[in-house]
């Protein structure tokens, strides 16, 4: 359905109705079920597993274990980013809290859930370490020189007439789709077909294929919908390989499901981070210098690392700038892209910070941005391949009532209640990669196109079918898109904000060539009439598979990111300290908007995510035990319906020149960048009270 | 115990795993098996039927409406009203998100209320009319909730979509749905990490102010 908001989504009917299939809902003939008993200790060794009374609990088919698991082929291969190298099942070696140690598989849930309480396993415990802070003296470079960075000269910020120095904590979070992790294997012989939520499809198809040495055709992938995933969708996670090898040992088709809990810690998270920030300017506010330094952390046993720095270096006009990154290592799961991953870790300090120096200058911070606008990358020293910024500034401050605002902190009370306006930027790279589509138009006046990319919920195949029907003139409703599956031509992953330019960028070229195709069989017509053309050339369809390049021409000699801009409007009740976010304003340059309903979702999903971030969201470890004690959707606060306001989402909608050719930029992880450091600082306009650990929890503002 | 199977040894002290109830129902079927014959025994060993009796002594009958449709089940005690629809009835609209009651995912209606079917034991249904996210539509004809959900792009991965839905159209029965304040209050229980919930709200207040009796 099209309105004025553009085209609704075209999956949408099959969600409201409950009638699409997630990776845990495929039913086969013989179906039996996989319950993961995950370790209790965080280090140390499995002594032994008595798993007797498991297996003779009813309807037990087998309890998998180290003890007992089939040799791996490709257990001896180096591990890559996407394959976290926990070697399920491989040896006696425990990693963090939480790993499994074994799989109990059993003719219903009931009785798999039941037995795997009675498998006991004894460990050799060692003292592990799981808390950042207390390790930062540990830390390493992750990336040798590469870790660090410099601009001019370092720590200038020294120097300047006003400077600040603040340091910033931000806590794990977890990513908390709604939908568990979930893998159905089904083993046919040397043959796998696996139902699971992937957001990179061909990638788990390559890891799936390196475990058991396997070549292409032997491993299909699906996943077709995914219940959201925000970055943890990608890896083949050590679940999902207990999930292959018991299907395997068992020769049966296996569905494995992990819950709640085992969702903190089996399939990655947010790295907490500390994080170090001097600024300085001249007296009329202009940038003089920053200094940027953060330390996350990683496991013990792979590197996981990323940009938390990368903004500070290009976002602003400033002529000294150096920054480092460095990584400890923790007695915990190997954290994941988490949704805007390093950018909205880094950048909550740096527009902290940023309205932190504003403040010390006593200028208004939207004036503070403006007086040191980047207009080109000082980082790369290239041009943008377009920046609208300053309209996000604009537009923004106009929608939101920025006039309003009050310099002076805790100057405005209304019922009670302290009132404070801020505001915090961000800014994404608008990357883009190899991808292949293949489109069919057919007699029956159906144009199918089909992609091995996936939709985690920002609506993949609606943004396709509206670029394919820019291009080929038939209704919506006659366009199918097809994803879902590693047989289809292949798409890079649903991550980095980069799906509608990749996979829309085949799509745009692939119903381009269709269209030619047509018009070469009429001789020559700028509007083909397909049917027509198919009848009277008696083709029962047209089909043309396309392999388009990640690389936009022209785009090596360009500066590519999309933008936002966030305000926020808080409300912190002085005897209480409890915040409430009451207004916000996130006015966002992802160049041509293609879908507006669509789009808009995306950046409200964003707003809501960095409201959870401000305010609730934490990951709390037990340091004695390296366990989460907040492990579930009751102890671990993700933002809910009471703490969401009407948020309005102004778009710039201005296409780019170079990005692709549809002219957009990937709004999917900008939309959250900058906006917890939004909260931060309305707080601090609120009530005077500067928060530098997140969240910002009522006990830190009374 | 070596061998529960054994009708040879007598039976042993029990520890909580063994189950007990369970173990008698099987030594019991044997018992009687010998009565009859030994070869019966034998044969009522071979073929686990100690085991598949204590399993149907184990079973409850289960019988509600669903949907409309009369249905008649056995099901274990232990088996949640969620698990029931989603592994053995094959209505898998209703999800588990967190299977704790914490986030609204497995929302259905029962006798017309909305509940967590995850905290509820299919046992504590027996007897009433269920009502889940498949049952909503008629026919073709979308629920105006559906309608307005799809509309106002209530949802974006759609997992939680069908607990929403089943609230929201609750949430009005209830006379919750007054304000947006009053809705989001009363929606709280059903989490979207997706962040669609000014959707949702919009949606709702949409449905309600459009008045057609839910």
């Amino acid at each position: 359905m099209t309105n004025k908001n553009g085209l609704t989504r075209v999956d949408g009917r099959l969600k409201v109705t409950g009638a699409i299939k997630y990776a845990a809902e495929y039913k086969f003939p013989g179906l039996v079920y996989g319950v993961v008993v995950s370790s209790t200790i965080a280090k140390g060794e499995i002594t032994g597993i008595d798993s007797k009374a498991a297996e003779k609990s009813p309807g037990v088919i087998a309890v998998i274990s180290h003890l007992n698991a089939p040799k791996i082929p490709g257990y001896d291969r180096k591990p890559n980013d996407f394959d976290p190298n926990i070697k399920t099942f491989n040896d006696s070696k425990i990693y963090f809290y939480g790993q499994p140690v074994a799989l109990v598989i059993a003719d219903s849930f009931e009785r798999a859930k039941h037995a795997a309480t009675l498998v006991k396993v004894s460990y050799q415990k060692q003292q592990q370490q799981t808390s950042l802070t207390a390790n930062l003296q540990n830390s390493y470079k992750p990336w040798g020189d590469g870790s660090d960075y410099l601009r001019g000269e370092a720590n200038a910020y020294r120097n300047a007439s006003v400077k600040i120095e603040a340091e910033y904590h931000t806590p794990i979070h977890v990513h908390n789709a709604m939908e568990p992790f979930a893998m159905t294997a089904v083993w046919d012989g040397d043959k796998i077909t696996v139902y699971t939520k992937a957001q990179a499809i061909k990638s788990m198809q390559q890891d799936i294929m390196n475990m058991f040495k396997l070549p292409i055709e032997n491993v299909q992938v699906y996943s077709k919908v995914i219940g959201g995933a925000f970055g943890s969708g990608s890896p083949l996670w050590p679940y999902a390989k207990a999930a292959l090898i018991g299907a395997k040992v068992i020769n049966k088709p296996l569905k494995v499901v992990i819950d709640r809990e085992q969702m903190f810690t089996m399939v990655g998270y947010r790295s907490p981070a500390v994080q170090k920030i001097g600024m300085g300017a001249s007296a009329d506010g202009k940038l003089v210098g920053i200094t940027h330094e953060a330390t996350g952390e990683t496991s013990t046993y792979q590197q996981f690392g990323e940009g938390i720095t990368d903004t500070t270096k290009f976002l602003y006009d400033c002529p000294n700038v150096n920054t480092q990154y460095r990584l400890t290592r923790l007695d915990l799961s190997t954290p994941t892209y988490t949704r805007g991953p390093g950018e909205t870790t880094g950048v909550f300090a740096l527009e902290c910070a940023v309205d932190e120096l504003a403040h010390a200058l006593n200028m208004d911070p939207l004036e503070f941005r403006k007086k040191n606008y980047a207009d080109h990358d000082p980082e790369e020293n290239k041009p943008w391949s377009s920046k609208y910024l300053d309209e996000c500034y604009s537009l923004g401050a106009e929608h939101f009532g920025w006039d309003r605002r009050k310099q002076k902190p805790a100057s405005v009370i209304e019922n009670g209640w302290l009132v404070g306006y801020g505001v915090g930027s961000g800014a994404y790279g608008a990357g883009r990669a190899n991808c292949s589509a293949r489109a069919k138009l057919s007699a029956d006046g159906i144009l199918l196109i089909q992609s091995s990319t996936s939709d985690m919920g920002p609506g993949t195949a609606t943004v396709m079918v509206k670029i394919a029907s820019d291009i080929i003139d038939i209704p919506v409703e006659n366009i199918r898109f097809e994803l879902g599956s590693s047989a289809l031509p292949a798409a890079p992953g649903e991550y980095g904000s980069i799906t509608t330019s990749s996979v829309g960028s085949a799509v745009f070229d692939t119903c381009t060539e269709l269209k030619e195709k047509f018009k070469q069989i009429a001789g020559g017509t700028d509007n083909p009439d397909y049917l027509k053309i198919l009848k009277e050339h008696n083709l029962p369809f047209v089909e043309v598979t396309h392999h388009t390049s990640g690389r936009a021409p022209d785009a090596d000699k360009y500066s590519a990111h999309a933008y936002v801009t966030h305000f926020v409007e808080a409300h912190v009740h002085p005897a209480t300290g409890m915040v409430k976010i009451k207004k916000v304003v996130s006015a966002v340059d992802g160049g041509k908007i293609l879908n507006p309903i669509t789009a808009r979702s995306q950046i409200i999903g964003g707003v809501v995510w960095g409201i959870g971030m401000s305010l609730t969201e934490e990951g709390v470890l037990d340091h004695r035990y390296g366990k989460y004690v907040n492990a579930n959707l009751g102890d671990y606060h993700v933002a809910t319906h009471a703490d969401v306001p009407q948020i309005e989402v102004v778009f710039v909608d201005k296409k780019d020149p170079v990005t692709n050719p549809m002219g957009s930029k990937g709004i999917g992880e900008v939309a959250i960048v900058g906006f917890a450091a939004a909260v931060a600082n309305a707080v601090f306009n609120a009530t005077g009270i500067r928060v530098r650990d997140l969240p910002i929890t009522p006990d830190k503002l009374i | 115990m070596e061998d529960d199977k054994s009708l040879l040894k007598p039976q042993q002290g029990l520890h909580p795993e063994d189950n007990s109830r369970r173990n008698f129902l099987k030594q019991s079927t044997l018992l009687t098996a010998v009565a009859l014959t030994p070869v019966a025994a034998v044969k009522a060993a071979e073929s686990h039927m100690d085991e598949k009796i204590a399993e149907a002594f184990e079973k409850l009958p289960l019988k509600m409406e669903v949907n409309g449709v009369a249905k008649s089940l056995q099901v274990e005690p232990r088996a949640t009203l969620l698990d029931i629809l989603r592994e053995q009835l094959d209505l898998t609209g209703t999800k588990k998100g967190c299977d704790h009651g914490q986030c609204g995912a497995c929302t259905v209606h029962v006798d017309g209320h909305r509940v967590n079917s995850c905290l509820t034991l299919g046992i504590m249904v027996n007897g009433k009319k269920i009502t889940t996210i498949e049952g909503l539509a008629k026919g073709d004809d979308l629920h105006p909730m559906q309608e307005a959900f799809l509309k106002h792009d209530g949802f974006q991965c759609g997992y939680c979509t069908p607990g929403q839905i089943m609230s929201a159209v609750a949430c009005i029965r209830e006379g919750h749905a007054n304000s947006e304040m009053e809705i989001r209050e009363y929606m709280s229980g059903n989490i979207c990490r997706c962040g669609a919930y000014p959707n949702i709200v919009n949606a709702i207040q949409e449905v309600k102010e459009g008045g057609i009796a839910v």
